[in-house]
């Protein structure tokens, strides 16, 4: 019983060590408390939170609006899709990328924002108005937005200005891929000069045999264990998300950046309302508080990726400003292109596509036919061994 | 030659069952700016710093354990009542009612996450309820970590002298006082062992939590979503931190176990004698 006991105050000691989070940051003037609660539903690691001296964006908003911010996150466009089409999980604000923006206002998942209630909108850049994943700009305003580069070691790597470098036979085994279907065919479909929003299925079997040709060259395909095996110069190559690794350049002189001349993909984050929220004017008070120039910047400084919006640039780190890794030049924007949802029957052909690239085609699935054969086998060798034995000793 | 190779085996089973978490423990205390988890650059302190400055992970901490304590005690309760019930069923009832428990440890945990999930979006839907959350998760672990405590506690009661509480209501003791002064005290290591069980078991559940979160967020589905960019050393912190307490909590539960042994053994050798 003592241990109960024990254990109880041990919880009860834990609690008390975490004070409710929205007592935490009471500034001077806190707006008073309007009995609203907003569910925010975000990336992991993607918004400032007031480590390291950044602003708390979340409390900062709380303080100034009285408006109660119950913030979580996701990991993928997938897992956030799932959570909201399988109901239970009433969101205010959520942030998909344009691809599954796309999908969400086909299946009518998002509302129409009221653009009265986001005069911030004003400061979004019209480059990244009426984009092509939500004709109009009627139901997401951009939050974040970055390009897919290469990054390569300079010790052993020349100057990169092409995707073909990723098939290069004297980079064999030192080159990394994405680890998602829709990353690694954009890469195989510029190289081709193909459209990357193609539903032309001859298209991506086209790309689809580009990669099954990289295959043997790759070292794995990964996400974000690229940092760790470019740091560690375990391989030479990758490509991966501007905003992400810019810190891998910023640390490590021998890494290099540089964004294919045959053009790239640009993506975007934003925000969205869910069509079943029940604070749907509080939600685009969130919404117009994140796009104040000055909140954008004190985020965007922590986050590590671009802002939509020009004028927090003032507010920024001026390092980050300059750098052609976060703001690339306009050509390089000219030449890229956005991904938008893809037809059912296309997207089913670009996940075998894909199972097949990974599999290495039906020739491994033999392999392993074979060995769970080859383990069948000694199982029931083994099964009537004993059962020999066993009949020799009865008698 | 033959204990050598023994102590070698033993050694490299340890090696391999702790050298993940010496791993981590060390990189916890990393000093790097692009948060390796595979660069050693010197010894530092900041990412403990960090964790306890990240409101969001300890908001996360925070609920994973309320959520463990209550759904550690509710099952522990409850699993203890089911026992003592199942333990006086006739046989064919008894098997019966053992393999109905025994069923949701077989079945895959994204069955029951799913079927949770389903039940709850329509329970709530039909009070009037906007969201699953809290309420939600505490049902579903409570659900899940049943079967464990049942398990530990049933043995316990077997173990025991049926006539024990009979002899104690011979001697005038109410059932209810007979219960708790005699029986309770006799099946009490299963209940903790059930209890530590449902409280673990509890901590590290991601597949159900997953499903019936809604829109509360525990530990584990907070450190899954960070797996987008890069797992930040701050987790290697927070397993840290974690990993000592709970090593500190099984230390005093051993040596207060090592303690009462002796002790029990010569009251029991001065009664016989």
């Amino acid at each position: 019983m003592k241990k109960f006991f024990a254990l109880g105050v041990l919880c009860a000691l834990l609690c008390a060590l975490f004070p409710l989070p929205a007592a935490a940051q009471e500034g001077e003037e806190a707006a008073p408390d309007r009995g609203v609660t907003l569910n925010v539903y975000n990336w992991g690691e993607y918004i400032a939170n007031g480590t390291d001296g950044s602003m708390d964006i979340n409390a900062e908003f709380t303080r100034r609006t009285g408006i109660r911010v119950n913030y979580t996150t996701f990991d993928s466009n997938e897992s956030l899709y799932s959570k909201l089409a399988g109901g239970g999980a009433d969101y205010d604000v959520i942030i998909p990328s344009d691809y599954m923006i796309s999908r969400m206002i086909q299946e009518n998942m998002v509302a129409e924002l009221d653009f009265d209630n986001i005069p911030n909108f004003q400061y979004v850049d019209e480059q990244f108005k009426d984009p092509a994943y939500d004709p109009g700009s009627k139901f997401s305003v951009p939050y974040t937005w970055g390009v897919v580069g290469l990054f390569y070691n300079t010790e052993y790597v020349d100057e990169v200005t092409s995707w073909e470098v990723l098939w290069d036979d004297q980079y064999a085994g030192k080159i990394l891929m994405f680890d998602n279907p829709r990353d690694a065919f954009g890469i195989a479909q510029f190289l081709l000069g193909q459209d990357v929003n193609t539903t032309d299925p001859a298209d991506w079997n086209q790309a689809a045999d580009l990669l099954k040709a990289q295959k043997p060259l790759v070292q794995a395909y990964v996400m974000d264990q690229i940092f760790d095996k470019m740091e560690s110069g375990e391989a030479w190559i990758g490509p991966y998300y501007s905003g992400d690794a810019a810190i891998l350049v910023d640390n490590n002189e021998n890494i290099a950046y540089a964004v294919p001349e045959e053009g790239t993909n640009y993506f975007v984050d934003a925000l969205c309302v869910p069509i079943t929220s029940s604070h749907k004017a509080e939600a685009e008070e969130y919404i117009n508080f994140l796009c104040d120039p000055e909140i954008a910047g004190a985020n965007m400084d922590y986050i590590g990726y671009s802002t939509p919006i020009s004028a927090a640039k003032e507010y920024m780190d001026p390092e980050v400003v300059a750098s052609p890794i976060h703001y690339p030049e306009g050509e390089v924007l000219d030449r890229a292109q956005v991904f938008v949802n893809l037809p059912e029957e296309t997207s089913a052909q670009l996940d075998q596509l894909w199972a097949e690239v990974k599999m290495g085609g039906p020739g491994e699935s033999a392999t392993l036919v074979a060995i769970i054969l080859g383990f069948l086998a000694v199982y029931i060798a083994i099964v009537v061994y004993k059962h020999r034995k066993r009949r020799r000793e009865m008698s | 030659m033959r204990k050598v190779g023994s102590r070698l085996y033993v050694c490299l089973i340890f090696l391999f069952l702790y050298a993940p978490i010496l791993v981590l423990i060390v990189f916890s205390f990393n000093d790097t700016e692009t948060a390796s988890r595979t660069v050693w650059s010197g010894f530092s302190l900041k990412w403990y710093q960090r964790l306890f400055e990240d409101r969001l992970i300890l908001e996360a901490l925070r609920n994973t354990l309320l959520i463990a304590v209550i759904a550690a005690l509710g099952s522990t309760v409850l699993g203890t009542m089911a026992a003592i019930g199942i333990n006086s069923m006739k046989k064919l009832p008894r098997r019966i009612m053992m393999n109905v428990t025994n069923f949701p440890m077989v079945n895959p945990e994204i069955v029951t996450g799913v079927s949770l999930m389903l039940l709850f979006v329509f329970a709530v839907g039909l009070f009037g309820g906007r969201s699953l959350g809290m309420g939600s998760l505490i049902a579903a672990h409570i659900t899940f970590c049943l079967p464990y405590v049942i398990l530990s506690v049933l043995p316990k009661l077997r173990q025991m002298d049926p006539n024990l509480y009979e002899a104690a209501q011979d001697l005038g003791c109410p059932p209810v006082r007979a219960f708790f002064r005699v029986v309770l005290p006799e099946i009490a290591p299963g209940i903790v062992t059930g209890a530590i069980m449902a409280f673990t078991l509890s901590i590290d559940d991601f597949v159900i939590s997953y499903f019936t979160s809604g829109t509360t967020q525990t530990l584990p589905i907070y450190i899954y979503s960070m797996t987008r960019r890069r797992i930040s050393p701050e987790i290697n912190a927070l397993s840290t931190v974690l990993f000592a307490a709970v090593l500190v909590l099984l230390v005093i539960v051993n040596v207060r176990q090592a303690k009462d042994r002796p002790r029990k053994r010569e009251k029991r050798e001065g009664e016989s004698a």
